[in-house]
């Protein structure tokens, strides 16, 4: 009788050691993939993400050939050596990209007068090729007051080019089922070596502008 | 002897290889299995964040769940043993369950197929499986706990998607994502709801008596 009741408690002994000790391992494991599956609790959505990790790694953009409002043809890289500001847009937008727009207009409005287009160019690329034709992107130009030099429109004819900036970018666009596209908006930062290096919010237009002003 | 249990061992070998065989659920759970993991099935259920959350991974930890409960009794319990009880299987379920929760989660496993394919690995593994083993020892009161912590992390999830001010998801609309809202709050008041139905029917005593009698003697070991 004793050695039985002895016997048990060891058994059960053993089965809380037991229990404790997986119990240890899998909130370790757990709790150690849920802390890098969120970039340390900072990036919950693919969006926060991206920003989180172009801030580690800035990253090599694709070669990719625009055109213009003007109808210029141009490669991405020729904007090597300058800061590029980027912004991906649709001109029949109404909503986000009403925003960028203006983003955009303020940023290069808050630049000091004296910095030309040899030391910093904005760039707002249409992701919808198909229907924003050169004509169609001077009208937004007009409507936003992009120059044509400092500031271009453009659109990347090539759609596998167009796809593969996207993805570098970590651009997602979306059929919106009436006629439109739902995309993530943000500011995007090139350095002058040509790398993607910091994605902002629409709302940070303050702390993009300055963030470009320390890097002139 | 040895004459005698070479037979033994293999009718027994025999017979549990027909209980496998005969195990409901797991035919079932490997159907259902196959089915989604087809291109045609994963585009479709994918194609809205609603279904992607509220219908494919709940189905794919279901998978596990009826895979795990058609291992029969006596294996399941081993299995249980080796694993060191429910809490360990509870705590593993809760942690790979909320990892599938994150929006970014979702968006991952529509562009990287590593993280697709982790999706169909973890679901049934980490969340159905050791639900399943876990299920039978709960009893009534650990099974109400785990139920309703299931319905209110539903709801807190679905508060905060109709909540946020931006798209959580860069793969689906806003819409969309309105609409996972409401589904995962009503499903929540759903799942309240079944659980309080429930012990209307079958009031907190009834099959698990046994396990009650199990527990109280381990009690009692502990405390002599």
């Amino acid at each position: 009788m004793p050695c039985g009741d002895r016997m048990s408690t060891t058994h059960a002994g053993a089965g809380l050691l037991r229990s404790l000790a997986v119990s240890a391992l899998v909130a370790l494991v757990g709790s150690g993939v849920l802390w890098w599956g969120t970039d340390g609790a900072r990036a919950f959505t693919a969006e926060a993400a991206r920003r989180v990790e172009i801030l580690r790694a800035p990253r090599v953009l694709p070669a990719v050939t625009l055109e213009d409002q003007g109808g210029a043809r141009f490669a991405l890289d020729a904007y090597r050596g300058r800061l590029l500001a980027v912004e991906f847009i649709y001109t029949h937008c109404d909503s986000v990209c009403l925003s960028l727009g203006m983003a955009f207009r303020q940023i290069r409005d808050q630049l000091p007068a004296q910095v030309g287009g040899q030391e910093l160019a904005l760039v707002s690329i249409s992701f919808d090729p198909a229907r924003d034709t050169p004509a169609r992107m001077r009208e937004y130009a007009a409507r936003f007051g992009a120059d044509g030099s400092v500031w271009r429109i453009a659109r990347v004819p090539d759609p596998a080019e167009l796809d593969a900036l996207l993805e570098a970018f970590g651009v997602i666009v979306i059929d919106d089922q009436r006629g439109g596209y739902e995309h993530n908006a943000a500011l995007h930062l090139v350095g002058r070596d040509g790398r993607l290096s910091e994605i902002r919010d629409l709302d940070e237009i303050a702390a993009f502008t300055e963030r470009i002003g320390d890097l002139l | 002897m040895s004459i005698t249990i070479g037979p033994l061992h293999g009718r027994a070998r025999r017979a549990a290889r027909i209980e496998q065989l005969h195990a409901p659920g797991l035919a079932p759970a490997s159907l259902i299995y196959l089915l989604l993991a087809t291109p045609w099935a994963r585009q479709w259920l994918e194609a809205t964040m609603s279904a992607h959350m509220l219908v494919q991974i709940p189905l794919l930890a279901g998978c596990g769940f009826l895979a795990a409960s058609a291992l029969g009794e006596a294996r399941q319990a081993r299995l249980l043993a080796a694993l060191g009880g429910p809490v360990p299987c509870l705590l593993a379920a809760l942690l790979a369950s909320s990892y599938w929760m994150l929006p970014r989660a979702l968006d991952a496993a529509l562009v990287d197929p590593l993280t697709e394919l982790a999706k169909f690995l973890t679901l049934p593994a980490l969340v159905g499986a050791p639900l399943a083993l876990a299920w039978r020892p709960l009893g009534a009161i650990g099974r109400g706990f785990v139920w309703n912590n299931l319905a209110s992390m539903l709801a807190v999830l679905g508060w905060l998607y109709l909540a946020a001010p931006v798209r959580i998801c860069n793969s689906y609309s806003v819409f969309d994502q309105t609409h996972a809202g409401w589904s995962m709050v009503w499903l929540a008041l759903g799942l309240f709801g079944a659980w309080l139905g429930s012990l209307f029917v079958r009031p907190l005593s009834g099959p698990n008596r046994s396990q009650t009698r199990v527990s109280t003697q381990e009690g009692q070991a502990w405390t002599t």
